[in-house]
């Protein structure tokens, strides 16, 4: 089954290498996203496609402990086979706070200021039996 | 400039009310406002009136009389109900008009607030499960307890002081007192947050009659006067409900803004307020909002919440009406609410829930999506 992204404009490189794409202002440095031409900082508007990068630390968190209203939610919402998930944001150093899925739902095993990785997770198969997936960070583990 | 006061002030019960229209219970609200103004609809020179989804409040004129006012119709988000009443107290501080009101009604469907982000190129978040505002409040109380240290049992003591001012307020939806364990132990919506520390969208409508001060007594042998009325947008780098990235900068959000500018146009500070009436949309947002609008330090809740100082009975009584929590959110009157409260309270007409401390002046804080947040000081 092959694997989709949810926005090809806002994630990119599915499935082994998957990538946001933001943007950086020439005029400030300041970093968004996803893309937008104008910058909330300077005014301008002349912001530039970038690559996010793809490590950073847990700022805050939350569990999504109910499903969520279909629409917009595109994945499971049967109340029955609903499985909590992770949403927090992940501080990327010199650039922005990412909101995300995050791999990890157990309050017990997450904590402000841990090292996160970007990755994917499944939300739905489609008609053509692909996997839409959506971006999401993973705790880095310990070696 | 004119003064504005307060003469009239007219509520339609919150809470779910099968077979009668958001547009009914703002028909109420401004029937009883006008009662209590002992004014005719025919008297008023004009209304702002707001509403989020239970339709346009303008169309209530051929309810209520086609007398020709000035009618405009206010639609600014969780702000709606402090918007309009802002638009009112500039019409007569400006002394454009003597005479108008401000109404705000609205009637949600049950359940948690449905985004649409379809058509914008946003479709991927609310898609992949992150277009809930409750996960915002569940992210923004859980930084907040790791930075200042505020304890998940204070915040189920903020829901139960709710539920129990709720259950002494005629007016509100939620009138059953609950336990602290009880709130705990309800189902974990979005961490640390349970289902009893959230409000739930409502139903419901408020109505304030305002006129030039100098002609309040023609009205009321109570007046209250507004003494400020804030709304403030957010500025870069603030921490905002559906905010797919923030800066890593920090910035105060609107919340602060606004109460620096209504202490500020009042001409006095935080200590100088009896009673306030915080944004509760959850337990951990009136904690939040305490330090926000300068009521005391960051971590200093922690203590003021466990020793009762927010009680009705305590030094500094928060929310006494029961708030959100217990009133339910109708987007276009909640604001409006809070200045309903104060109004009884500096009248003294509170009946079991009057705050014993005398009080003279009193503070309203709304906040809401996309980052607004309203303010107001009310002063007797
Ligand atoms: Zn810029």
């Amino acid at each position: 089954m092959a694997q989709v992204s949810i926005q090809e404009d806002v994630l990119i490189g599915v499935p082994d290498e998957p990538r946001l794409i933001g943007g950086k202002c020439p005029d400030c440095g300041n970093h968004v996203f996803p893309m937008q031409k104008d910058c909330p900082k300077c005014t301008g508007n002349q912001i530039e496609e970038v690559e996010l990068s793809t490590r950073g630390t847990l700022w805050t968190w939350t569990v999504q402990g109910f499903p969520p209203k279909a629409p917009p939610y595109i994945g499971e919402t049967d109340p029955s086979s609903f499985e909590s998930y992770g949403v927090g944001y992940v501080e990327l150093p010199g650039e922005v706070k990412v909101e995300a899925r995050l791999t990890e739902s157990n309050p017990e095993r997450l904590e402000v200021g841990m090292e996160m990785e970007l990755t994917v997770v499944p939300l739905k198969t489609d008609e053509q039996g692909n996997e839409i997936v959506t971006f999401a960070f993973r705790p880095v583990e310990n070696k | 400039m004119h003064d504005v006061a307060i003469v009239g002030i007219g509520m339609h019960e919150f809470g779910r009310h099968d077979g009668i229209s958001g547009m009914d219970q703002g028909v109420v609200a401004v029937r009883r406002a006008l009662a209590d103004a002992r004014c005719e609809w025919e008297d008023l020179e004009f209304a702002f009136g707001g509403s989020k989804d239970a339709g346009s409040p303008d169309t209530m004129v051929s309810r209520l009389g086609l007398t020709g006012l000035q009618f405009i119709n206010v639609h600014n988000g969780c702000a709606t109900g402090g918007s309009a009443l802002i638009s009112a107290y500039n019409a007569i501080r400006s002394g454009t008009f003597d005479i108008g009101i401000a109404v705000g009604f609205d009637k949600h469907e049950r359940g948690a607030f449905r985004v649409r982000t379809r058509g914008d190129r946003m479709e991927w978040y609310g898609e992949s499960g992150m277009a809930l505002t409750t996960q915002f409040f569940g992210m923004k109380i859980n930084r907040y307890m790791h930075d200042f240290g505020i304890s998940q049992n204070t915040l189920a003591k903020v829901s139960a002081k709710a539920f129990r001012n709720g259950a002494i307020n005629p007016m509100a939806w939620r009138r059953k007192p609950l336990s602290e364990e009880e709130v705990l132990e309800s189902a974990m919506l979005s961490y640390p947050l349970t289902q009893y520390m959230f409000c739930s969208p409502g139903e419901g409508g408020v109505a304030i009659v305002l006129v030039r001060a100098d002609k309040a007594k023609e009205y009321t042998d109570n007046p209250v006067f507004l003494k400020s009325c804030v709304v403030k947008s957010r500025r870069f780098g603030s921490f905002e409900v559906f905010s797919p990235h923030l800066a890593n900068e920090f910035s105060v959000g609107p919340t602060v803004d606004a109460s620096n500018a209504a202490f500020e146009m009042a001409g006095i500070g935080p200590e100088d307020i009896d009673i306030a009436q915080l944004q509760d949309t959850e337990s951990g947002a009136e904690v939040m909002h305490m330090a926000e609008n300068g009521f005391c330090e960051h971590g200093e809740q922690e203590s003021m919440i466990q020793n009762g100082e927010t009680e009705i009975d305590g030094k500094f009584p928060v929310n006494t009406d029961g708030g959100c929590l217990a009133n339910g959110e109708p987007i276009g009157a909640s604001g409006l609410r809070q200045v309903y409260e104060n109004v009884l309270q500096l009248r003294g007409d509170a009946g079991e829930r009057q705050v014993p401390n005398d009080p003279r002046t009193a503070y309203t804080h709304v906040y809401g999506a996309p980052g607004i947040s309203g303010v107001t000081i009310l002063s007797r």
